[in-house]
């Protein structure tokens, strides 16, 4: 069950929420106050989304190119379907591994079934993660691919209301192209 | 790297052990204050000087895909030539989240997070008009989320 399916006051609370939190004594209070609601009330519905598992983080997000991590690589498998489910799971534990998604196939252009982030200070590093990560779960002979990010051109916390007004260009919360 | 050079302990523990567990109590930054021993002031100001220099994106949630609204990864193999125009087109979209050129054929990577799939196909649809280039879409089939966030080594 989606949120949008469930609850209007949750809907509002995650409109209000996506982009962050005020940066006052008391957001919750705040935020309650935009949604004419009472702060225990924010509070507890937060603490019902991270409890479903709607919210799986809720805390300081960082931005990892920022902090150092300039290598990013998406590193996405072609793993038989009987298989996956079982992967899967052992992938996304490796410690440097935070990201790890089954997706469709694409074919003929795309052959690939799972996706994985893995994120580094150099080129180097990650590519020596990718190395311990394939000795450990024995993937020498698996196809995969690294893509290792280039320039980016956003990133921002998701925005989940239906706005469909902004057909013009504007510059992104990144200020700008980063290279 | 230069700007992470100069951050202080307190600041590093702030990024490193708080991307998760933010207190739901009234007053969470004066929580987070007093385990960091400082000043809440001066941890709402640190916040704020680390969003302002880039280094976190917001203080808040990280929602899991798909359980608000709809979204989906999707890749568009854009010739060279075209890649910032299109980027930008990409990006113009408040649907999409996240945006980036990666070395491959399948140059340009972005997320589309929408209220419902029926505006993520419109989302999606208006992309491919616009540029005149195919929009492989890859939804999130399975999620093999372990509860970390992103550790950060300072050395």
């Amino acid at each position: 069950m989606v949120i949008n399916h469930s609850d209007p006051l949750d809907l509002e609370l995650v409109h209000a929420i996506q982009q962050g939190l005020p940066l006052t004594p008391r957001p919750y209070a705040e935020i309650a106050e935009r949604l004419a609601t009472s702060e225990e009330a924010v509070i507890a519905r937060i603490a019902r989304l991270i409890a479903r598992g709607d919210i799986r983080r809720f805390g300081i997000v960082v931005r990892h190119r920022e902090l150092g991590y300039y290598a990013n690589a998406m590193v996405v498998w072609d793993i038989p379907d009987g298989e996956v489910s079982h992967l899967g799971p052992r992938i996304a534990r490796h410690p440097s591994v935070n990201l790890c998604y089954r997706r469709p196939r694409r074919p003929p252009h795309w052959n690939y079934n799972l996706f994985c982030m893995i994120h580094g200070r150099t080129r180097e590093e990650v590519e020596r993660h990718l190395g311990d990560l394939i000795a450990a779960h024995h993937l020498e002979a698996t196809p995969h691919t690294l893509l290792f990010s280039r320039r980016r051109f956003k990133q921002r916390g998701a925005c989940y209301s239906r706005t469909t007004t902004h057909t013009t260009p504007r510059p992104s919360t990144d200020g700008g192209v980063y290279r | 790297m230069a700007s992470t050079q100069h951050l202080s302990e307190r600041e590093k523990r702030l990024l490193n052990d708080y991307q998760e567990g933010l207190p739901l109590t009234p007053r969470p930054y004066a929580a987070l204050a007093h385990q960091l021993e400082c000043s809440e002031a001066e941890l709402l100001a640190t916040l704020e000087r680390l969003q302002a220099n880039g280094l976190i994106s917001r203080v808040g949630p990280v929602f899991r895909p798909n359980r608000v609204g709809a979204s989906t990864l999707a890749a568009m193999a854009v010739p060279e030539a075209r890649l910032e125009a299109v980027a930008t087109l990409v990006s113009a979209c408040p649907e999409v989240n996240h945006n980036y050129e990666r070395e491959h054929f399948f140059n340009l990577w972005f997320v589309v997070t929408a209220a419902d799939p029926e505006h993520l196909a419109e989302v999606i649809a208006r992309i491919a008009q616009q540029s005149g280039l195919p929009v492989m879409e890859l939804p999130m089939v399975e999620d093999y989320y372990i509860n970390l966030g992103f550790p950060l080594q300072w050395s």
